[in-house]
């Protein structure tokens, strides 16, 4: 009986990266990639930045696949995995043998609640930023609901293009809760210098409208105009489809630090490794519950972890970065490295929105824990080396 | 080792410095500055710099492949 091999749940870069790193480490048999969309492996960060903001459609930010002999079943959404016989059940009835597994199902955006009118969606994939793409224009009027790192450059794209931009923000700044009142403060006069209606501390109450998207309520009774709206806030790992098969899910699929997939009893499953937005993984610097990233850097450092550990069982490797993660708006590089969401103490070393320059670290217990900085790159890799440093001090390799 | 970084694609997001600081910096100008070559035992290093970038704008020459490794 043939081996069925690795199967990837999951066509992003999570799966690129993981198979990529199989076949490097010397894997020949077969490799399965099953994706929900029926495109192969693309990079999600250009969609809200280079591919919305160009004048004219670029093409798919496609992801080097070609070299690794893979068999695909796109747009095949799974429906459910079963570890006593391994085997992975699509929701069209169809079912998929493994050996080793890979699971890196992502996340899915939060959608609004209900039924909204037509022109109200959210932001994830290639067919989305297609769909923003062909409604921005000059003169037309966009709605962004949250002011996180995909809001915020979201606006930015449309300002570009010439769209009139609302932006709505629960908290008191953008991005407050993950970078702090003073990121925020800077990133909230980025906005307004370059025109966009930045409305912070008071939410969407209801989009108006019903063949057509005319506008949104805000609470507190403002009502504001729009003729396309983007629901960005946040998004939530793709884990329905485990439920039932004996893996621990909570809030996120459960990790050990090796990228392997735990069982409800806290034990790893066999042969079965996870990477990307959908787990949620340990960290020295976390505290016990673990953390969920959605940045680009976790799903291809998790990824390579997890191929090694599926492939060595042995000498599984050890997942334990210094996260980092990006956001280009209005021509300034923001940069962050480490967990500047856990700091107990903000100091702001510069902060001039008008030249771009930003310069935060963040501290925990008198201890450096991350850095965020705009187009002062030097400072940046700095400050990532001292990380490195704190983390070799608390974890010991 | 040739090392090869293309500007028009770089975006500064810093994955090679953190990688192969010996090799990769910016300077005061957040402009990314690197040597076009460097020695051998600095080639893992540059390897995982090229894999790191986010948009793939380092190449590293081939005399002798940075794919393949060894097993643990």
């Amino acid at each position: 009986m043939n081996d069925p091999g690795i199967v990837v749940v999951g066509a992003s870069l999570a799966a690129q990266r993981a198979c990529a790193a199989a076949r490097r480490l010397g894997y020949q048999g077969q490799l399965t990639v099953i994706g929900a969309e029926p495109h192969q492996p693309y990079d999600r960060p250009p969609l809200s930045k280079e591919f919305l903001a160009g004048r004219s459609e670029p093409p798919a930010p496609r992801l080097p696949v070609d070299d690794l002999n893979i068999r695909w079943l796109l747009g095949r959404p799974v429906a459910g995995l079963t570890l006593a016989d391994r085997t992975v059940h699509l929701a069209d009835g169809g079912s998929v043998p493994f050996t080793g597994l890979i699971i890196a199902t992502g996340a899915a955006p939060n959608s609004w609640p209900g039924t909204p009118p037509p022109n109200v969606g959210t932001f994830r994939t290639l067919d989305d930023a297609r769909s923003l793409r062909a409604r921005l224009r000059e003169g037309n009027r966009l709605l962004v609901v949250g002011a996180g790192f995909l809001g915020g450059e979201l606006a930015a794209a449309a300002r570009g293009l010439g769209s009139q931009v609302t932006l709505v923000e629960a908290q008191a700044q953008p991005l407050h809760r993950a970078l702090g009142l003073a990121a925020g403060t800077f990133m909230a006069a980025l906005h307004r210098r370059a025109g966009v209606d930045l409305r912070t501390g008071t939410r969407v109450a209801a989009f108006t409208g019903e063949r057509y998207l005319t506008g949104a309520d805000l609470v507190g009774g403002t009502w504001v105009p729009a003729d396309s709206a983007v629901v960005a806030l946040g998004a939530t790992p793709n884990v329905e489809w485990l439920a039932g098969s004996g893996l621990w899910v909570e809030g996120g699929l459960v990790c050990d630090e090796h990228g392997r997939a735990l069982l409800t009893d806290a034990t790893p499953a066999r042969g079965v490794v996870a990477a990307g937005d959908v787990t949620r993984w340990p960290h020295p610097w976390a505290d016990g519950n673990g953390v969920v990233r959605g940045h680009w850097t976790h799903a291809t450092e998790q990824a390579e972890v997890a191929a090694r550990s599926l492939l060595f069982p042995d000498h599984p490797a050890t997942y334990r970065p210094i996260p980092s993660f990006w956001s280009d708006v209005y021509g300034v590089k923001l940069r962050a490295v480490g967990f500047p969401g856990f700091a107990d103490t903000v100091e702001v070393r510069e902060s001039e929105p008008e030249a771009g320059r930003l310069d935060i670290t963040y501290h925990r217990q008198g201890h450096l824990i991350g850095a965020l900085v705009g187009n002062r790159m030097s400072r940046l890799a700095a400050y990532r080396a001292r990380l490195a440093e704190e983390l070799a001090a608390t974890a010991p390799a | 080792m040739e090392i090869h970084v293309d500007m028009a694609l770089c975006q500064s997001h810093g994955q090679c410095v953190f990688a192969a600081p010996e090799v990769f910096s910016f300077d005061e100008e957040d402009r990314l500055v690197y040597a076009t070559s460097a020695d051998e035992d600095l080639r893992a290093a540059v390897a995982q710099a090229a894999g790191a970038c986010p948009v793939r704008a380092i190449h590293v020459d081939s005399t002798s492949p940075v794919g393949k490794e060894p097993a643990p």
